[in-house]
């Protein structure tokens, strides 16, 4: 169990988070959302036992990060934005020099290993040296440091920035196997790769704690007055030409929807729609055979929470 | 302890794997080699003694340039490539890390001035040496050695950049080596206060001249951890930061 109470952290005057509590079960994926400045990179830091907390606590089963630091750093597992990596090292010896680091045994580390390049998609790049491997690879080397300790958390700080979608899959396999082993902490501005990671969502404003959902996406898109429920393949976003009443009148009256969302936006009408079934198509062609212009459509579930959390974390004007 | 030996083998691999660490080490061996033969032997008749005490006396020039550019890199280049990160979140101490990266540094400094010590005993060739001045003076110049590595680390851990670290570390060592010229025209007690504190004059000369001097070993190991726990104190602050 990881408690995070009352955490406030300063630079000079400049407070960049403030009061932040929260606690993580054993074995949660947790997602940490937050525009830039509002204060998770620092959070995560503090977390990873890098910086000191100016206020508050954390312990993880119990350790006291200030109490007990190297105890408490045993169980933590980080990864920053750039993965910190020794480029005139091969992906062998790097991860041997950190498990050592770790208090690992010569034996254990050998042990440990062969699990972790498994674990890491790494099983053939063990002997390539670190500066002659992909952004893709440095950052599967980067969790691979992170989680050679076993350690209890497992900190992400954006790790799937910079990937190409091909690298972004293999990653996305890469933290769902970590979630088997380690509680996981992990930090993106992209919200569909978290809603399709995360157990659990927590959301920074300006450094401190906003909302905290748990069922994710339902309660957070919920939140700003979205349709929530159904699997995700179920909701559609809809940019259309036609006028507003009909499109309403339409969704409404179609069997196929379970609810919507409609308004207008610069000459066209925005729909937001829960199917009762994934059945798009059936869907579009009702429109179409209506007269209703299709101009876009879109995973509506990505739509309806990056809206959620432009809307959780706007400034007032 | 393990965790420094790691830091320390880590450290000294960075040199061995870097032109960095060859550069040095062949400007060093280049730059001794000619002092020994220009400097030391010279063209006029001399005492063994005294061709292995000039030798000694050149040798401290690289001890302190190659000093302070060998510790130049160890926490700088860390913090600028971001790999501190991964020390300061490993369950090791911020003394840990500094006496690693300051062991691994030093050791390369012995290990390049163990190469020099064919010269030494070339003197017995057309001499005689005595093997206690040899050992004497290479105790010296490794105490030396030591104190200039710390400042050196010290001036890494507070600076952005190697760069930076070098300038710093090199000022810093300026300082304690212009110590001895201070003393000269400073006024008791402030004469016998620098002159103490200069790094090379009082300190060095008698391990040039066979004599192992205990309060000089005594001022070089506190020199040394002097600065080592100033270098521990700004990493410790970095946390704060």
């Amino acid at each position: 169990m990881i408690e995070v109470v009352n955490l406030s952290r300063y630079y000079g005057d400049f407070c960049a988070v403030e009061e932040v509590s929260f606690n993580i079960k054993d074995g949660e994926v947790v997602g940490f959302l937050g525009r830039n400045g509002a204060g998770k990179s620092t959070t995560l830091k503090v977390l990873a036992g890098l910086l000191t907390p100016s206020s508050g606590t954390v312990r993880i089963d119990g350790v006291d990060m200030t109490e007990a630091p190297t105890s408490f750093r045993k169980q933590i597992g980080y990864l920053p934005e750039d993965p910190p990596l020794y480029e005139d090292m091969s992906v062998g010896d790097f991860l041997r020099y950190v498990g050592s680091l770790r208090g690992l045994t010569a034996a254990a580390v050998e042990a440990r290993l062969p699990e972790v390049l498994a674990k890491a998609q790494l099983g053939d790049r063990v002997d390539q040296l670190i500066s002659e491997l992909s952004h893709g690879y440095r950052k599967r080397v980067g969790i691979a440091q992170a989680i050679f300790h076993r350690p209890k958390l497992v900190i992400l700080d954006e790790p799937t920035s910079g990937l190409d979608p091909a690298q972004l899959r293999g990653m996305r396999q890469v933290i769902k196997a970590l979630a088997a082993e380690s509680t996981v902490l992990i930090s993106s501005h992209n919200l569909p790769e978290i809603s399709q990671t995360c157990d659990r969502v927590l959301v920074l404003k300006r450094g401190r704690l906003v909302e905290e959902a748990h069922d994710i996406p339902d309660e957070l898109a919920t939140t700003v007055g979205g349709l929530a429920g159904g699997p995700a393949r179920n909701h559609v976003s809809l940019t259309l030409r036609g006028q507003l009443d009909a499109v309403q009148a339409l969704l409404t009256a179609s069997p196929l929807v379970r609810g919507s969302t409609v308004k207008a936006v610069d000459g066209y009408v925005l729909a937001y729609v829960l199917l009762n079934e994934d059945a798009p198509e059936a869907l579009i062609a009702t429109l179409v055979a209506a007269g209703v212009g299709i101009r876009r459509v879109e995973d509506g579930l990505a739509t309806q929470l990056e809206d959620a959390f432009l809307d959780l974390t706007a400034e007032q004007a | 302890m393990t965790a420094v030996l790691q830091i320390a083998r880590r450290e000294l691999g960075s040199y061995l794997n870097s032109w960095w660490g060859w550069v040095i080490l062949a400007l060093i061996l280049l730059f001794d080699g000619l002092a020994f033969n220009v400097y030391a032997v010279g063209f006029a008749p001399k005492y063994s003694a005294d061709v292995l005490e000039q030798f000694l006396e050149a040798s401290t020039v690289t001890v302190m340039i190659g000093g302070v550019l060998l510790a130049m890199p160890t926490i700088a280049r860390e913090r600028s490539s971001g790999t501190l990160t991964l020390l300061q979140t490993s369950p090791v101490t911020e003394a840990q890390i500094v006496a690693g990266k300051y062991l691994g540094a030093l050791s390369f400094l012995t290990l390049i001035k163990g190469l020099t010590i064919y010269m030494p005993a070339l003197i017995e060739v057309n001499g005689k040496v005595s093997w206690a001045q040899i050992g004497a003076g290479y105790l010296g110049l490794f105490a030396l050695g030591a104190a200039v590595v710390a400042i050196g680390t010290f001036a890494s851990a507070i600076s952005r950049n190697q760069l930076l670290a070098a300038v710093l570390g090199g000022s810093l060592v300026g300082v304690f080596i212009l110590a001895w010229l201070v003393s000269r025209v400073s006024d008791p007690p402030l004469k016998s206060v620098f002159a103490y504190l200069a790094l090379y004059d009082k300190h060095f000369q008698p391990f040039m001249r066979g004599r192992i001097n205990t309060e000089s070993l005594v001022y070089y190991a506190s020199v040394a951890f002097g600065f080592l726990l100033l270098s521990t104190r700004a990493l410790k602050a970095r946390r704060w930061q």
